[in-house]
């Protein structure tokens, strides 16, 4: 498996850096007889901040969802469609799901650390990934801990339960967690939801710092959140794609009138 | 509309009943007063009840160690109630309950939570609608009939198979007891599984972990405090079972030296003899005397099993 993500990593490195990362089209989506999503098609370019808006039941979290295959988790739902990373349909038969999310790390709507120690929830995904070695982890900790802003407040109770933190700091602790696998891409699923706006402005400058080495993809219900943290921004309504585009045209000449209505506050 | 003038009558009566003192009977400050009383004696029932139990167990049983010597009780080799003089040493009939609680958790506790690990993770969820309740009924099992199990079927296939002088032994008492608490363990660790919350279940796969992997190391820690509370009580439920050891364990007052001896468990010397002593006689106490062990023995099993429930309790979800 370790070679596998090798010769991706090197087919990364040969495509052309201007070649959008992940190209979705035609991607349609089943919650058994439940179309969730029609007709997505959407490319996603290299190292930028791609948000995903729309009203609650929109599909953007489920769409978030299939960049990592992690709706194959919700027994009855099917896929149709292809979501190419790198060239590679992440749907195709061959391809196994866990490399899927080795490569796409995700943070979630609830901080949801494991009940273990701050330095064991960072180390969670390396040791999956097979290091041992002691010094390379605790090296790989601290770097994740200060891309994630926050080495400085846990650096000496690196060894106590991460539940002990609030609930910004547990979020940070999360984004982490995801850094310490070295993805590619990074879905984040309305990370800020439940945390309070100090929190939130934390977690709104360290998604801009993160995109320098991550291509980072955050679903949010706050529109001003898209407007201060995306390069680019995506409307869904009803299970389909309505416009996409640089996130300053969306905000201030939308195309559609469904756009300007959501964005207006007229409904949602 | 002919319905305007009626809501209004209502309202005035409404408002004639509302001074206090007019409603018959109790005040409903009174009331909640009495309800108070009944809750608090239904609390209290049950914790006196069992005060009272325990200290009549004693009284009857420390009545012993006038006659013979603590060390002599617990120590003591032979077990020869009837004879003259009388031997009161208990110790093989400990072993033969610690040889079957022991032998039986060792089959119970791999099935169990097999079994656990299977209903929460592995099966569909019809499967498991289907299943959990059907290996919860097999809890409310009678032990005689188990026992009965053991002593008509099992017992004579295993003379037969494996060429011993009787099928009533160690291995087939801890079978029956093992049968008895696979459910009680299966389902603990269960609820244990299930407690644990999906969404670490989903960051853990997101980190690319397998489904084994998330199993091995997020949902079995998580579950840790459930399954060993579940272990502990199985086993408890094991040691205090009386019928089922009666039936199958096969009577001998002695250390076993294999899994095919017979042997004679605390609970089953209590049910075998008490009918057949003179109240108040030496060996009446003795027989109370062994409730005094096999009561501190459980009593130990369910403070274990509060402790594990304590310490290896997750301190609460990520909440903020």
């Amino acid at each position: 498996m370790v070679s596998a993500t090798a010769t991706a990593a090197q087919a990364a490195q040969a495509v052309n850096p201007e070649r959008p990362i992940i190209e979705v089209s035609g991607l349609d989506f089943y919650y058994g007889d439940f179309k969730a999503l029609t007709d997505v098609n959407m490319s996603i370019r290299r190292g930028q901040v791609t948000a995903l808006i729309g009203p609650s039941g929109c599909g953007k979290s489920t769409y978030l969802r299939l960049l990592n295959r992690m709706n194959d988790l919700i027994p009855g739902t099917r896929v149709e469609g292809s979501v190419l990373m790198d060239g590679v349909n992440l749907y195709d038969p061959g391809v196994d799901p866990v490399d899927v999310r080795r490569r796409v790390g995700m943070v979630f709507q609830k901080p949801n650390p494991f009940p273990k120690t701050i330095y064991n929830n960072v180390a969670y995904g390396p040791r999956l990934h097979g290091v041992k070695d002691s010094k390379k982890l605790d090296s790989l900790v601290e770097r994740s801990l200060k891309s994630a802003a926050l080495w400085e407040e846990v650096k000496d109770i690196l060894h106590q339960s991460a539940l002990g933190l609030s609930g910004g700091q547990q979020q940070r602790l999360c984004i982490a967690r995801a850094i310490a696998m070295e993805p590619e891409v990074l879905l984040m699923d309305e990370p800020t939801s439940a945390l309070d706006p100090i929190a939130t402005s934390r977690i709104e400058e360290l998604v801009k710092e993160l995109k320098v080495r991550y291509t980072v993809i955050i679903v949010t219900h706050n529109m001003q959140q898209a407007a201060r943290v995306s390069d680019e921004t995506a409307f869904f309504y009803m299970g389909k794609l309505v416009e996409m585009s640089d996130t300053e045209s969306i905000f201030t000449r939308p195309q559609k009138e469904q756009t300007e209505h959501y964005i207006t506050g007229r409904f949602g | 509309m002919m319905q305007f003038p009626q809501a209004q009558t209502l309202r005035a009566e409404g408002a004639g009943a509302l001074p206090v003192g007019r409603r018959r009977g109790m005040t409903s400050t009174q009331r909640e007063v009495w309800i108070r009383r009944f809750f608090i004696v239904a609390g209290f029932f049950s914790v006196i009840i069992m005060g009272l139990i325990v200290l009549f167990l004693f009284k009857e049983g420390l009545g012993l160690f006038a006659e013979v010597s603590v060390s002599d009780f617990l120590f003591g080799q032979f077990w020869y109630p009837t004879y003259d003089p009388a031997d009161f040493g208990i110790l093989p009939l400990i072993a033969g309950s610690v040889a079957v609680t022991a032998l039986s958790s060792l089959l119970a506790v791999p099935l169990g939570v097999g079994a656990a690990l299977y209903l929460g993770e592995v099966a569909g969820n019809r499967t498991r609608e289907i299943l959990k309740p059907a290996v919860e009924l097999l809890a409310g099992l009678p032990s005689v009939v188990l026992g009965f199990v053991g002593m008509v079927v099992m017992a004579p296939l295993m003379q037969e198979w494996w060429d011993i002088p009787t099928g009533l032994n160690v291995f087939n008492a801890s079978l029956m007891l093992a049968i008895m608490a696979i459910p009680t363990i299966a389902s603990i660790s269960e609820d244990a599984l299930h407690a644990v919350p999906r969404d670490l279940q989903e960051a853990s796969l997101a980190l690319g972990a397998t489904r084994l992997e998330t199993l091995t190391r997020v949902l079995m820690p998580g579950a840790l405090s459930g399954i060993g509370t579940a272990v502990i009580l199985g086993m408890s439920r094991a040691m205090g079972e009386t019928m089922v050891v009666l039936m199958v364990a096969g009577g001998a007052a002695q250390i076993p030296g294999s899994i095919f001896d017979s042997v004679r468990p605390l609970p089953a010397t209590i049910a075998a003899e008490m009918g057949e002593t003179p109240f108040g006689s030496e060996h009446y106490h003795a027989l109370f005397a062994i409730g005094i062990v096999l009561f501190l023995l459980t009593l130990g099993f369910n403070l274990v099993a509060a402790y594990f429930s304590n310490r290896f309790q997750q301190k609460g979800a990520a909440t903020l």
